[in-house]
């Protein structure tokens, strides 16, 4: 059981980390629309799992990503803020219950699955983009690009979602 | 001392959360000297073989345009080559060559964030080293940064970071090339013009004669527009790049070969200086 959890993990862990800098990296849709897809890590891993592997997993992802797409560390940053924010986000979503042994995921309703994954998306661009461009002249880029490229990441995590959600009931 | 291990085990998650957070932005801030991180870059083995591996199977799809170019580059060359015919005559001197050029493959590039890298499929192996220019054979691409056995990264001139010395080809007045106006991947902006130089849209942008990076007059771009900046004495000119940035395949490396013995007369004479 276990062992077929962390399975899981790794296998996804690679998964998306290939995904991202081999497809999404390269999509530069508009230019400089790149949606972040590897934050369905965060997503889907197990919410009954040790908070400390999860961040240390998470800063992992966020450096495998960075160091693929020359981005220094700042993946990494945004990668570890939202992980750290996980639970505090699901609270907020779910309400009390998520903490229940019986809470899954696919139990809760379609909006409140949508809260979640946006939220998660909102507060990693907002943090990669402040970082990446840095200097408050240009905060109304850094919302432009949070607002815009969150779109885009938020479609294809719900399409990606979707298709590989688990029918087992 | 029972209190701090109390607090320790309370608080572990968020000082877990801060020590990482530190971490990535000691590796973030670190860089903003001149030269990117030493480690986080793709230009290491496995990141290198992925990028390579990917590059493999999609560079299929752009053959016959990567041909046409060629074949254009080629026809150019010989132009050059039938018009100047003295050359034929003359035997190259071997021992006497300024700069060496190093053929090489884009295997990954990047143009929408602030600071571009572009990952090329040479290494040390084939004697690349840290501040080579890097050109394709419509105009300028960028620097060598960092460099591992078998690949390389390359500062993209669309590098906040990136400066080089550029100048107007018919005047020989020369600025630096800077890209300021970070959303616009095809136009970079030369700084550093005096006022009374009379300028054209249309002008052409080639490199200049200061650099130790790269050699004179490889092209770069035409004027697109040009405007006083705040001190209203020099131009702040717009231009627009010859080379596709979305869409670079081959690329050659340029070495310098007397770099070596410029960049020590230079540091000579500045200690000398003092």
């Amino acid at each position: 059981m276990i062992n077929s959890t962390s399975f899981l993990i790794v296998l996804r862990f690679i998964l998306l980390v290939l995904v991202q800098v081999l497809v999404f990296n390269n999509l530069n849709f508009f230019g400089y629309i790149n949606p972040v897809v590897y934050i369905l890590f965060l997503y889907w891993y197990p919410i009954k799992q040790n908070r400390t592997t999860f961040m240390v997993l998470c800063f992992l992802l966020g450096l495998c990503v960075d160091i693929f797409s020359d981005t220094l560390a700042i993946n990494a940053a945004a990668t570890v803020t939202i992980a750290y924010l996980r639970p505090t986000i699901m609270r907020f979503v779910f309400g009390v219950n998520y903490e229940f042994q019986s809470f899954k995921l696919n139990n809760s309703t379609k909006a409140q699955q949508f809260t979640f994954l946006a939220l998660l998306i909102i507060i990693h661009h907002l943090v990669y983009f402040t970082l990446e461009i840095f200097s408050f002249t240009n905060s109304l880029l850094i919302l432009q690009k949070t607002f815009i490229v969150g779109i885009a990441t938020l479609i294809l995590c719900i399409l990606f979602s979707t298709l590989f959600s688990s029918k087992k009931e | 001392m029972q209190q701090i291990i109390n607090f320790l085990i309370r608080y572990k998650t968020f000082l877990l959360y801060l020590s990482l957070l530190l971490i990535s932005f000691i590796f973030t801030f670190q860089s903003h000297s001149y030269h990117q991180s030493k480690f986080l870059n793709s230009s290491n083995y496995i990141t290198g073989s992925i990028y390579s591996f990917s590059d493999n199977i999609t560079s299929y799809f752009n053959l016959r345009e990567e041909n046409n170019r060629l074949v254009e580059e080629n026809k150019k060359l010989r132009d050059k080559l039938f018009n100047n015919i003295q050359l034929f005559g003359i035997s190259i001197d071997t021992s006497s060559v300024d700069y060496e050029v190093i053929r090489g493959r884009v295997i990954n590039n990047s143009y929408a964030d602030q600071r571009n890298y572009i990952t090329i499929n040479k290494g040390q192996n084939d004697s690349i080293a840290q501040d080579m220019g890097v050109i394709t054979d419509k105009g300028i691409l960028g620097i060598v940064e960092n460099t591992s056995a078998n690949y390389s990264t390359v500062q993209s001139i669309l590098s906040e970071k990136s400066n080089i010395n550029a100048k107007i080809k018919n005047s020989n007045h020369f600025g630096s090339l800077v890209w300021e106006n970070t959303t616009d991947y095809n136009v970079v902006q030369l700084i550093d013009i005096p006022r009374l130089v009379p300028l054209t849209i249309g002008d052409t942008i080639v490199t200049g004669a200061m650099s130790s990076i790269f050699p004179e007059n490889i092209p770069i771009g035409t004027i697109k527009r040009f405007d006083l900046d705040n001190s209203k004495s020099f131009y702040f000119i717009d231009v627009e790049l010859f080379n596709d940035m979305t869409n670079i395949g081959n690329v050659y490396i340029i070495r310098n070969l007397n770099r070596k013995e410029v960049l020590e007369l230079e540091a000579e004479t500045e200690a000398n200086d003092q």
